[in-house]
């Protein structure tokens, strides 16, 4: 489980999260909505302890990791696979030894038996013949999916995903949104998505929250979020110009 | 107006210790991964081959023009006065480029081909969210990146260096026999006399020094980079900017506790 607890975090004078309290239950699936630039991937990285709040605590696994070292957090960074929105690939390393990155460094397997892992797992994101390219010769969506198989790679307990199906066709979506929900299904892996796609959001979430000037305004399941008397949130999903949201600023 | 010159020094300050700070907590884990585990072996080999490949070429310039005008310069003054300048040439000349120049112009051209790049390569990396990518994988970066950099060079500069002062002693020999009338014999029979091996050997202690601050102030600029590629630029220049300036500083406090 992940408990954040009055979460705070300004950047220069611009407060981005805001006494944000949120919840992600062991072995399910949190989907975090909202509008670009309010927080999401801020949110996502403080779970992983990327950045560290001002005040307020992040609990996984029973710890604080706003107050760990780097020892400490490298042993709980174990527990994770991350998926950044844009993607992050080493462009020093091919496609192989970036998914294979932590395979190589924190097991004992055999190079054969990484490339065959490296080659399933770009299977599953639906990938091949591409293990000896450069992450500079493929599309966005490709290095999208190569990052995520990278981030499954080590079958962590706990999946952040930034915007997994941004930038890829639809049918692609589908495939990593089924993906998603079977590695929860199968593997029992707590995840947290953040993504603009309510068709995502509705298919994979076991909850959705709502992130709106720094904090959590609604959560719920897909149906209850659909089905909401807040106009906020109303608005977001159904994707209007027109509501209590300010388009500008 | 006096207020604002205190304030605007006082901030100065402020940043440069600040900086400082960092830089220092960086050099002592640099240290201490150094020692504890020397892991990522691959890495530091790759690093080394990658300084070789880019600073041959520059080097073997800077040390053959250096020798060349060396011998030159000092072969026409002593001319003035005296014939038979050829005599003396080889001592002057191995003395001046095993001591100081050999040592100090590759510390400032290495800042330049591989300081600049290190701030390059890690900064590229911050600001695309690599470094990140790499702790979320449980690595730390200074361990990953900076270490296999810093041994790859403080083994890679006095190698150079030895290098260059031969490739300058024979840039001298080449100006002595063509210039001066010289031979080869009196040439080395004058280097034999003046110069010592801990000339020789005391220029390629202060390099190891060179080398770590390049690779600790190119690391330190990539791993301090924001600002997307203008960030990438600023940070190669003032790493090249920093190294430089604390290569001439240590070199001369060097020199004066080793001689
Ligand atoms: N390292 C940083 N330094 C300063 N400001 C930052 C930093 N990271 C994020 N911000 C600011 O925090 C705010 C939230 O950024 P964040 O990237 O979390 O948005 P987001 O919700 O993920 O948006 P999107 O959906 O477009 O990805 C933005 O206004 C951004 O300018
Ligand atoms: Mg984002």
């Amino acid at each position: 489980m992940i408990k954040l607890n009055n979460v705070i975090k300004c950047f220069g004078t611009q407060q981005v999260v805001n006494s944000l309290n949120l919840e992600i239950p062991d072995k399910k699936t949190v989907v975090i909505i909202g509008r670009s630039g309010c927080g999401k991937s801020v949110l996502l990285k403080h779970m992983i302890g990327l950045l560290k709040p001002d005040s307020g605590s992040i609990v996984v696994k029973g710890k604080d990791i706003a107050k760990l070292d780097t020892a400490g957090l490298d042993d709980i960074r174990k527990h994770f696979g991350m998926l950044f929105q844009s993607a992050a690939l080493f462009d020093s390393l091919t496609v192989a030894e970036n998914v294979g990155f932590a395979l190589t460094r924190f097991t004992k397997k055999s190079p054969a038996e990484i490339r065959q892992l490296v080659k399933e797992k770009l299977a599953l994101v639906g990938l091949e013949n591409v293990e000896e390219k450069k992450p500079s010769e493929l599309s966005g969506g490709m290095k999208k999916r190569v990052g995520l198989a990278r981030a499954i790679a080590m079958d962590p307990e706990i999946m952040l995903y930034d915007e997994p199906t941004t930038g890829l066709d639809p049918i692609m979506s589908d495939i990593i949104n089924e993906l998603i929900v079977n590695l929860q299904k199968q593997l029992k892996m707590t995840s947290v998505v953040v993504t603009h796609d309510m068709k995502s959001a509705y298919k994979i979430g076991d909850k959705i929250a709502m992130m709106y000037e720094g904090r959590i305004i609604e959560e719920g399941t897909p149906p209850e979020i659909q089905n909401t008397n807040n106009p906020t949130v109303q608005q977001f999903i159904n994707g209007s110009s027109k509501g209590p949201i300010q388009v500008l600023g | 107006m006096l207020k604002n010159v205190f304030e605007y020094t006082g901030k100065k300050v402020t940043v440069f210790f600040f900086e400082a700070g960092k830089i220092t907590s960086l050099f002592g884990q640099v240290i201490y991964w150094t020692f504890k585990k020397p892991s990522e072996v691959k890495s530091i080999f790759e690093q080394m081959v990658i300084i070789g490949n880019k600073s041959l070429g520059v080097v073997t310039i800077t040390s053959l023009s250096t020798g060349m005008i060396l011998a030159l310069q000092t072969g026409t003054a002593i001319e003035r006065k005296i014939s038979g300048a050829a005599n003396m040439l080889g001592g002057i000349v191995s003395l001046a480029l095993t001591r100081e120049l050999a040592p100090v112009l590759i510390g400032l051209v290495m800042a330049g081909k591989i300081g600049s790049a290190i701030a390059a390569e890690i900064g590229t990396m911050n600001v695309t969210e690599q470094v990140d990518a790499l702790k979320t994988m449980a690595t730390n970066p200074v361990k990953y990146l900076a270490v296999p950099r810093f041994i790859a060079a403080i083994f890679m500069l006095p190698l150079l260096t030895i290098y260059a002062d031969l490739l300058g002693t024979l840039g001298g020999l080449f100006i002595s026999l063509n210039i001066f009338d010289g031979t080869t014999g009196s040439y080395f029979e004058s280097l034999n006399m003046y110069m010592r091996l801990d000339d020789v050997f005391k220029g390629l202690f202060k390099t190891i020094f060179f080398g770590a601050i390049i690779a600790v102030i190119g690391s330190h600029k990539g791993f301090e980079t924001e600002g997307g590629a203008e960030g990438v630029g600023k940070s190669t220049t003032s790493s090249v900017v920093i190294s430089s300036m604390l290569i001439l500083v240590t070199d001369y406090i060097l020199t004066a506790f080793l001689w």
